[in-house]
């Protein structure tokens, strides 16, 4: 599984990297966390409201920041 | 664990939660004025007309008032707003032309949610959906001119005459600024990468689908993640607003900006575009000054002129706009908002 967290670098994108890693952490996932910053591939996933959750090429989230057990549902969703 | 997942599960449990809240919030807000005059008037014995004790009333009065109007407006605004997106709103204006679409982008810049952090992603995306760059611009500007801390707290310490003034010259200064800009032909001004990037196929409306309780619980950390922002912001403007109602003498801000002042509101606006803090930093000093005599107009010129235009938020735009076209937006919107603060100074002293 291949997650990409879309975000200049701003506040709440480290938060929603931080409560990503936790979610995986805690689904014992195997996936990679990719950070993604520069524009024009933020806005090629059609995202116009950072940060945003791409699982798998889906954007599952845009324009904030879930809680920790949004996030647990989202992954284990994807998963299968 | 933030306090999101801390609300109670069951639907009866909010249900509680909220009404709770609400009657705790009506209570401490009346309650605050009576509360600072038992203590410190009749618990500390201190002379009520002394300079001390005004500023210290002024201080403990205010930030309780601020915080709770605050804490009552961005949730309201939030769970409201939560209804609407960036994405929808992209959606209504792609393909209007300039002039409707400057109106539009103005009156939606008001109710759609969005964070000036998200400046230069909801920019291109609005470009690549063919949005005309003036109508994208008055959007940009109409976002932070008329937000919903300035609207509730003037709502709130000046009453609706006050918030309806300042709402309607915001939206006309974005309407106008961002159709003027327009009308330069300020494309050959915006990075190229703009032009180039396209929009992925798979567009994800950020707060669709969301249930009444998810829209709630962003609510309540909509209220934590800006009061934990702001709050410096909010004590140094009180405690300026504190010191300015008890020490700086009535015809100290009258003689050099008051109503027979000329340069007041370029003097105003001046200081406030250099300024970086918000609307409720400025709001304790704006209510202070107001007490002072200064005019209306200058002093919704001076907090338009600090919310509009922030250095972060013009680094931030420098990514997409050249500097030529960033000097025309500031200029323009600083114009606008001179503008306003001498109409209103006209209108509201006769």
């Amino acid at each position: 599984m291949i997650i990409k967290v879309l975000g200049p670098g701003c506040a709440n994108c480290h938060s929603l990297e931080r409560v990503t890693r936790e979610a995986v952490d805690a689904l014992e996932l195997e996936a990679t966390i990719v950070k993604v910053e520069d524009y024009p591939t933020i806005v090629g996933y059609g995202v116009m409201a950072t940060p945003a959750l791409v699982v798998d090429e889906q954007v599952v989230v845009s324009g904030r920041v879930p809680t920790a057990a949004q996030v647990r549902e989202l992954l284990a969703a994807a998963a299968g | 664990m933030s306090i999101a997942e801390r609300l109670p599960a069951s639907r009866r449990g909010q249900g509680a939660a909220l009404a709770a809240g609400t009657a705790l919030w009506a209570t401490a807000y009346w309650v605050n004025g009576w509360l600072w005059d038992l203590v410190l008037y009749d618990v500390l014995g201190l002379e009520p007309d002394a300079r001390l004790t005004e500023t210290v009333h002024f201080f403990l009065y205010d930030t309780v008032k601020i915080v709770l109007l605050l804490v009552g407006i961005i949730f309201v605004i939030t769970v409201l707003r939560s209804y609407m997106s960036i994405e929808r709103t992209r959606a209504l204006l792609g393909g209007r032309r300039e002039g409707v679409g400057n109106v539009m982008a103005a009156g939606l810049g008001v109710v759609t949610p969005f964070c000036s952090c998200s400046a230069v992603p909801a920019f291109i995306g609005f470009v690549a959906a063919g949005v005309p760059i003036g109508v994208t611009l008055s959007f940009l500007i109409a976002s932070p001119l008329v937000n919903e801390v300035a609207i509730g707290l003037l709502f709130g310490l000046f009453g609706w005459q006050v918030t309806a003034v300042y709402v309607a010259a915001g939206l006309t200064v974005a309407v106008v600024a961002g159709w003027l800009l327009g009308r330069l032909g300020v494309q050959r001004w915006v990075e190229p990468f703009v032009f180039e990037t396209t929009l992925g196929g798979q567009v994800v409306d950020s707060t669709a689908g969301l249930t009444f309780d998810q829209r709630i619980q962003m609510g309540v950390e909509e209220v934590g993640t800006i009061l934990r922002r702001i709050w410096p912001y909010l004590l140094v403007g009180i405690g300026v607003g504190a010191v300015i109602h008890g020490w700086v003498p009535t015809d100290f801000f009258t003689t050099y900006a008051g109503p027979g002042n000329a340069f007041g509101v370029l003097v105003a606006v001046g200081i406030g575009v250099p300024l970086y803090s918000n609307a409720a930093g400025i709001m304790p000093m704006v209510e202070a000054l107001y007490a002072k005599g200064l005019p209306m107009g200058t002093l919704l010129a001076f907090m338009m002129s600090v919310v509009a235009l922030s250095l972060p938020e013009l680094i931030l735009l420098r990514r997409v706009l050249r500097p030529p076209l960033l000097a025309a937006f500031v200029g323009t919107v600083a114009t606008g908002i001179v503008a306003v603060g001498y109409l209103f100074n006209l209108i509201l002293a006769t």
